[in-house]
């Protein structure tokens, strides 16, 4: 009875005495659910038409930005920065299906999974070697200041009395803007179907004429400007640095909440356990368990999922012969 | 109605005169995997407007034969010739590009897609409209759109698939599936259209609905087609040559009544006695 009241009732009762606390939260995980979504469309993309476990996705967003900053660091504008660090990805998309992929073509998953984790180190280590390892700043002039719903008319209307991240509108706006022109990619442009039809079957997928090692390409230059992306909205946040790969891997539970193969899926996945990780550090992780529990929370959260649903929330049941 | 069934000969006999120049030539072809010779040596041609069989025991490389043509294999030896241009091998996309259409032994549909969406994947190559055009759906992306659609329509019509237009594929029965995988071949308008096993796995009443399609694709179309078969009747009925292959060996090569003929085949088909 004790034990309920301190884990159960203390929190709730917490929630409860100060809903605006609770908006902030929500609207805070939002913000970096979607941050995550981004890593994770990102994985989508590469896996939905390939078959690849790209585990180099966290690399691809620190590399990224990591250009991003050296490029702003020699002096350059943002405008010339950013689109060169953006075709430094696609340079990088290019290279990856020359030399790994296909050399590759035919091999297991596992061992094209394993191409990928050796990628993550390459591109890692690069990054390193051409600007140093230190940590490095990326400030674009994004807006970071916090505000003050209350000081606007439409914070007064609602009778919001709370304080709102403007990185994590832009995190949410961003990601829904990506996640619509994507949704309009592949549903209504020709390469868009035909990266739906090479997702489906690769030989048939030739026979019609789509050239195989172009559609490769075009998957990891989009899942490279989904990284440049999350790497520009992260970097208001935090520090480029390599941990930042280690933050980039949060996309995994996210990716087994929202099913591997589901854009929308990867969105939704993000956003629940953006929100969940951070209503749970602060009222429950925070007051009872010493905080840090975002660390390990979301992985938490996978364990019931696998458990139940084992292809995600949107993903596609894979029935495998016996 | 099939006109298979109807008329085999007079059919047979208005396509001659259709039949012209050598639209594609395969030169000693020698196919190796590892060690394993699939096919050695393999000489034929393909003529405009033709019906082609090929036929042969199983594993006698046909498959193969076909998958050389339109470039997912590349042999080892031999020349190909296709529209005058003589090249080692083809390259699965530029074959496409060059009206090289296809279908395949074990169904390869798109399968989460409908079956307007697989055919309308026939015309990817055909589309030139870019993508913002596109998304906004303006203007000349939306009369290539409408172009499109009614040439995937018309393919609908001529397989008879009204019916099943809006329905994802991996549900439809396996003939069905057959019927929209060739729509998917014919919508990429091709020269040469390879099948691969058209037939199998039917039963009498869709045999000859396939035979119709392909026939009637011949005709108003003026596709020249290469078809690997297993259907003796079939084969006989709707080609006009045929080449016989063994082992990875070209056996024989000439009319449907020469090749039924010839001893070598016969002894392929029904074993060699050796007393």
């Amino acid at each position: 009875m004790e034990l309920f009241a301190t884990y159960v009732l203390g929190p709730l009762g917490e929630m409860a005495d100060n809903p605006a606390g609770v908006v902030e939260t929500v609207i805070g995980g939002l913000g970096n659910g979607f941050l995550y979504a981004l890593v994770a469309i990102g994985f989508v993309i590469i896996f939905k038409s390939s078959g690849v476990f790209n585990f180099a996705q966290g690399a691809m967003v620190f590399f990224a930005a990591l250009n991003f900053a050296g490029l702003l660091e020699l002096g350059l504008p943002w405008y010339l920065a950013g689109p060169l660090a953006l075709g430094a990805m696609f340079l990088f998309a290019v290279l990856v299906e020359r030399v790994a992929l296909r050399p590759l073509v035919g091999q297991s998953q596992l061992t094209l999974f394993m191409a990928t984790i050796g990628i993550s180190f390459l591109l890692q280590g690069f990054g390193e070697a051409i600007w140093g390892g230190n940590p490095h700043l990326l400030k674009v002039g994004l807006p970071e200041d916090s505000l003050f719903a209350i000081d606007y008319a439409w914070g007064q209307a609602l009778g919001l009395d709370i304080i709102i991240q403007q990185s994590d509108l832009l995190a949410i706006a961003t990601g829904l803007v990506m996640v619509g022109g994507l949704f309009l990619f592949f549903q209504f442009s020709r390469v868009g179907r035909a990266l739906r039809a090479v997702a489906d079957d690769h030989a048939a997928a030739m026979s019609v004429g789509i050239p195989l090692q172009h559609m490769w390409i075009a998957v990891w230059a989009l899942s490279g400007l989904a990284a440049f992306v999350a790497a520009t909205i992260w970097g208001t946040k935090i520090q480029i640095e390599p941990t930042m790969i280690n933050l980039a891997l949060k996309a995994l539970p996210v990716l087994i909440l929202g099913g591997l193969t589901s854009i929308p899926g990867a969105v939704i996945g993000g956003c629940i356990i953006g929100i969940s990780e951070l209503l749970f550090e602060t009222y429950w992780g925070q007051p009872l368990f010493g905080g840090a529990t975002t660390e390990w929370f979301a992985y938490l959260l996978t364990v019931p999922v696998l458990l139940i649903r084992p292809q995600g929330l949107f993903g596609e049941r894979l029935i495998e012969r016996v | 109605m099939a006109p298979a069934e109807a008329a085999p000969l007079s059919e047979r006999a208005s396509r001659a005169r259709q039949v012209g120049e050598v639209l594609l030539a395969v030169d000693n072809i020698t196919l190796r995997f590892g060690g394993v010779a699939a096919l050695t040596n393999i000489s034929f041609d393909i003529r405009q407007g033709e019906i082609r069989a090929i036929i042969g025991p199983n594993g006698a490389g046909k498959s193969s034969m076909l998958n050389v043509i339109n470039g997912f294999y590349h042999p080892q030896e031999g020349r190909i010739t296709y529209q005058g241009k003589t090249r080692a091998r083809m390259r699965p996309h530029e074959a496409a590009k060059r009206g090289i259409g296809r279908t395949f032994q074990n169904i390869a549909l798109f399968k989460g897609m409908t079956t307007l969406d697989n055919i309308m994947t026939g015309r990817v190559l055909k589309m030139h409209a870019g993508f913002l055009a596109q998304v906004v759906y303006l203007g000349r992306a939306k009369q290539e759109e409408l172009a499109h659609r009614a040439a995937v329509e018309r393919i609908i019509d001529f397989l008879e698939i009204q019916a099943i237009r809006n329905q994802p594929v991996g549900k439809l029965p396996y003939g069905l599936q057959k019927r929209v995988e060739l729509g998917r071949a014919l919508a990429t308008e091709p020269t040469l259209l390879l099948l691969d096993e058209p037939m199998a796995g039917m039963n009498l009443e869709e045999k000859e609905d396939m035979c119709r399609f392909i026939l009637d694709a011949n005709e108003e179309f003026g596709t020249t087609i290469a078809l690997i078969e297993h259907d003796m009747g079939v084969v006989m009925d709707i080609s006009d040559r045929v080449v016989v292959l063994d082992y990875g060996r070209k056996l024989a090569d000439g009319s449907p009544d020469v090749v039924r003929g010839d001893p070598a085949v016969i002894d392929a088909y029904l074993g060699v006695s050796h007393d």
